[in-house]
């Protein structure tokens, strides 16, 4: 299939519906920007909804929001911001050939991603403790914040955790795909995959990673810091 | 993917800034900015997502060229969905 | 050359290789098409099998034939079988993937293996709705209303949103590749503006599969978690609003039906050209119509809404805007008569169809706007009007379309020609039994019979009649092609690369392509359409 006279060497990455490595890694990265423009969309329509409650019951969502803990919630920002930059890093050390420090950050981030859900691992927990986990046993006093003398609507507060657990939820398994998706591309960084010529596969795990760190951006302001002065 | 070599001082310095909008942002939660604590809290949240676009995921230097408006129309889309629809609730009891 | 000596040995997609395995682990483009050809031709007979059903219960007043839960279900499974797994994906995943690379003068998609694996999640898609189906189907209609949906009804619900939900990430996948296939892997010299208009629809379509198709995925996902973990989302007994659900799920459903008829639109650009043996009139414009449509389509999905409770402001917000959406539609199909005036026209099978198109979506895009006229809709939404002009789209445009393309490119696919005499009559019964199936259906509509009754006052009967023995010669129409279609595989006259001295990348390469779809990598230096030189092209040779 020589196209032109002289055959362009190029090593076993370049996949021969491509003419060139170039337009392949093009490609790779425009076809995974656009995964992540879906994914923006998939989040949207559940940011939609809690968009429109949010403006519905502003008080009530105050209320609730009031009894997560903040401290939690920041530290897992902090986690996850920590991770982005071990992702970082691991790309870097992909591009420069550096495969022991490839690997540490892989290693890192996965440790970092499992820091991040054993903390959310204790704020359901607290959360079923308190009966805050809507249906059946759903049960929540509080006050609106700033009107001490006005009692939260229960069923607007119940609406906020159900949105606080679909969207915590979705976003939790997210960061278990990203999680898995990490490990196996230690275990094929550790066997040398991954070299300065090719090392897209890190590339797009990195930018997926980044991706549910940016949601998690907007979930942690959104869900935790409503009305708290 | 790019040609332009980031450096590891820009990633940290990142980095760095990142941690730091965080705490401002739970800072500026407990200071009483009436309406204006949602838009403070958001704002800081797109200036870190801006940074996090720009440098973690390589955008600033990206050599695919339809990167930036293959971004830019997903959050116009978003924007699309979410104005549209307040449109409807912002106005429903107006009649 | 028309004069070109066939050699039945000669090594294309079709004979490279043999063997169940070379289908399905199979990479190409080409065979992928194949693969997703019998595959939602499967469906379509499915969705036509509860259509029929639908039609026998109409036959008469009374609900005689099936009992009202059972009728709930009928109308349901057709709409999803007919929505999921037909409209949607059928001009891209068979034509698209066939044509669009090939188109370009690339060797394949972008990404072949993510189209196998869109392939495989249509499959996955399709026996959930199969299964779901055969253990007692949904009763929701296909829009799957809250609090019906999550609150109420029995059926099963989440297994048939799953389905949606995977065929959704196969359509996702096709119009991902497809994007990235087309800013990336054009062929030297094939600029944007040399492209087949066909290659315009399929990337406006693909960008609406990416923004859209998520929002409606997402829907699934909450009304599953409302009746599984009873989460109160859509819950008015929480505060919860239904509409809510709307929203969210015509935000998707509005821009798919553009999903469905653009790619159609892009295959009759192809035709309407041939057959006039002329350029197309306006290339630009209706290049730009296409991004239109893909834009402005996002702008308008609460004209499905009018009556539903949304605020009165936002409902002149959405009508305003469903009246603009109109206008690149419009402009389409005044490009495409100014392309056949003066043209030299063949009445070819494929014209037959682009004619049937131009009259049907003409009809069905008008009464469009009648319905997105505020005073107009609260007299006849949710009636046999509405049901008459989404079909005039999606029978008489999207279906009509599909098929033309069908023949169109069938010599392409299966290097063989498809006997003419029944390619036109097929055309001409399906024509036929279309009107008659549906143009009674605007009548009862406006009449007052609403839609997802199965029982109706004695006076409507006649043009029920009507509309179901039209439906029957509709779907005498829709067998022929299966049959002589098939018979052709065999029995047909081989064809030439070019059998309609069309232009074309496509046209330059055989009948059936090779595996890499070109011997040597095009290089493009002439324009789309060059009709004026193609000089042996006077006449259409006609089989």
């Amino acid at each position: 299939m020589a196209d032109s006279p002289v055959a362009v060497a190029h090593g076993p990455e370049l996949r021969h519906h491509f003419a060139d490595v170039e337009q392949q890694r093009d490609a790779a990265s425009l076809g995974m920007w656009l995964f992540l423009v879906t994914e923006i969309m998939f989040f949207g329509g559940m940011f939609c909804a809690y968009l429109v409650y949010r403006y519905w019951y502003f008080g009530d969502f105050g209320a609730a929001s009031k009894t997560l803990d903040i401290r939690l919630g920041a530290t897992n920002t902090a986690v996850l911001i920590c991770s982005s930059l071990t992702v970082v890093l691991a790309v870097w050390a992909a591009q420069n050939g550096k495969r022991k420090m490839l690997i540490t950050n892989l290693v890192l981030t996965i440790v970092l991603g499992l820091t991040f859900l054993g903390i959310k691992a204790v704020e359901y927990a607290e959360k079923f403790e308190k009966h805050h986990v809507p249906g059946a046993t759903f049960h929540f006093e509080g006050t609106v914040p700033g009107h001490p003398d006005l009692p939260a609507n229960a069923n607007h507060a119940e609406m906020f955790f159900s949105l606080y657990f679909a969207l915590t939820g979705l976003h939790a398994l997210h960061m278990i795909i990203g999680i898995g998706l990490f490990s196996v591309l230690t275990v094929l960084a550790w066997k040398g995959h991954y070299t300065p010529r090719y090392y897209t596969p890190i590339e797009n795990a990195g930018l997926y990673w980044h991706f549910v760190d940016i949601v998690w951006i907007y979930l942690f302001p959104l869900l935790y810091l409503i009305d708290r002065h | 993917m790019s040609e332009h070599a980031p450096s590891l001082k820009l990633y940290v310095g990142i980095w760095i800034t990142l941690m730091i909008c965080t705490g401002l942002t739970v800072w500026a939660a407990f200071v009483d900015l009436g309406h204006m604590n949602t838009a403070v809290a958001l704002s800081i949240a797109t200036f870190k997502a801006i940074l996090v676009v720009l440098y973690f995921m390589h955008v600033k230097h990206a050599h695919e060229r339809m990167t930036k408006p293959v971004i830019i129309s997903g959050f116009f889309f978003l924007l699309l969905l979410l104005g549209l629809s307040m449109a409807d609730y912002t106005t429903r009891l107006l009649m | 050359m028309a004069t070109a000596v066939i050699t039945p040995e000669r090594e294309n997609y079709l004979n490279q290789e043999y063997g169940i395995k070379s289908w399905l682990l199979t990479t190409d483009h080409k065979r992928i098409a194949l693969l997703y050809l019998l595959s939602i031709t499967f469906f379509f007979f499915i969705g036509g099998f509860f259509a029929l059903l639908i039609r026998l219960e109409l036959l008469t007043p009374a609900g005689d034939l099936v009992h009202a839960d059972t009728y709930n279900k009928l109308f349901t499974m057709h709409g999803m079988v007919m929505v999921f797994f037909f409209l949607i994906p059928v001009v891209p995943a068979v034509l698209g993937n066939f044509l669009v690379p090939i188109m370009i003068g690339a060797k394949d998609l972008a990404f072949p293996r993510i189209n196998l694996l869109s392939w495989y999640l249509y499959m996955i898609g399709g026996a959930l709705i199969l299964h779901c189906m055969l253990t007692g189907g949904v009763d929701t209609g296909w829009t799957f209303y809250t609090p019906f949906s999550t609150a109420f009804t029995n059926t099963k619900i989440i297994e048939a949103g799953l389905a949606a939900f995977v065929a959704g990430f196969s359509s996702i996948f096709t119009g991902l590749n497809f994007i990235v296939t087309i800013h990336r892997m054009r062929a030297p010299g094939m600029t944007w503006s040399r492209q087949p208009l066909f290659i315009w629809a399929m990337y406006a379509t693909s960008v609406i599969m990416i923004l859209g198709t998520p929002v409606v995925a997402v829907t699934i996902v909450l009304v599953a978690v409302e009746r599984l973990f009873h989460l109160g989302i859509f819950d008015p007994n929480l505060g919860g609003d239904p509409l809510l659900f709307q929203h969210l799920f015509w935000f998707y459903s509005h821009p798919a039906v553009y999903i469905m008829i653009l790619p159609s639109m892009g295959v009759i650009n192809e035709i309407i050209t041939c057959f006039s043996r002329k350029r197309i009139f306006g290339y630009n414009f209706v290049a730009m119509s296409s991004i239109g449509i893909a834009v402005l389509g996002f702008l308008v999905w609460a004209h499905h809404m009018f009556v539903a409770g949304i605020s009165l402001y936002s409902a002149l917000v959405f009508s305003a805007l469903s009246y603009l959406v109109a206008v690149p539609s419009a402009i389409k199909v005044f490009n495409w008569t100014a392309t056949m005036f003066k043209g030299n026209i063949s009445f070819t099978t494929p014209m037959l169809y682009a004619f049937g198109f131009l009259g049907l979506f003409t009809m069905g895009g008008l009464t469009g706007l009648f319905l997105a006229a505020l005073g107009v809709d609260v007299h006849v939404t949710d009636t046999y009007f509405v049901v008459a002009h989404f079909h005039y789209i999606m029978v008489g445009g999207v279906l009509m379309g599909y098929l033309g393309g069908i023949h169109f490119w069938w010599p392409k696919i299966s290097g063989r020609m498809y006997p003419e005499a029944w390619g036109r009559l097929s055309a001409l019964i399906i024509f036929i039994g279309f009107n008659l199936t549906f143009f009674p259906q605007f009548i009862l509509g406006y009449m007052g019979m609403p839609r997802r009754y199965w029982q109706y006052p004695a006076e409507f009967q006649v043009l029920n009649v009507l509309s179901t023995a039209g439906s029957t010669v509709l779907g005498v129409g829709y067998l022929l092609p299966m049959v002589y279609l098939l018979w052709s595989m065999r029995y047909g006259k081989p064809a030439t690369d070019n059998p309609w001295n069309a232009a074309g990348l496509e046209w330059k390469t055989s009948s059936p392509p090779p595996t890499f779809n070109f011997d040597q990598t095009p290089v493009v230096d002439f324009e789309a359409y060059d009709y004026e030189h193609i000089k042996e092209a006077e006449e259409v040779p006609v089989g």
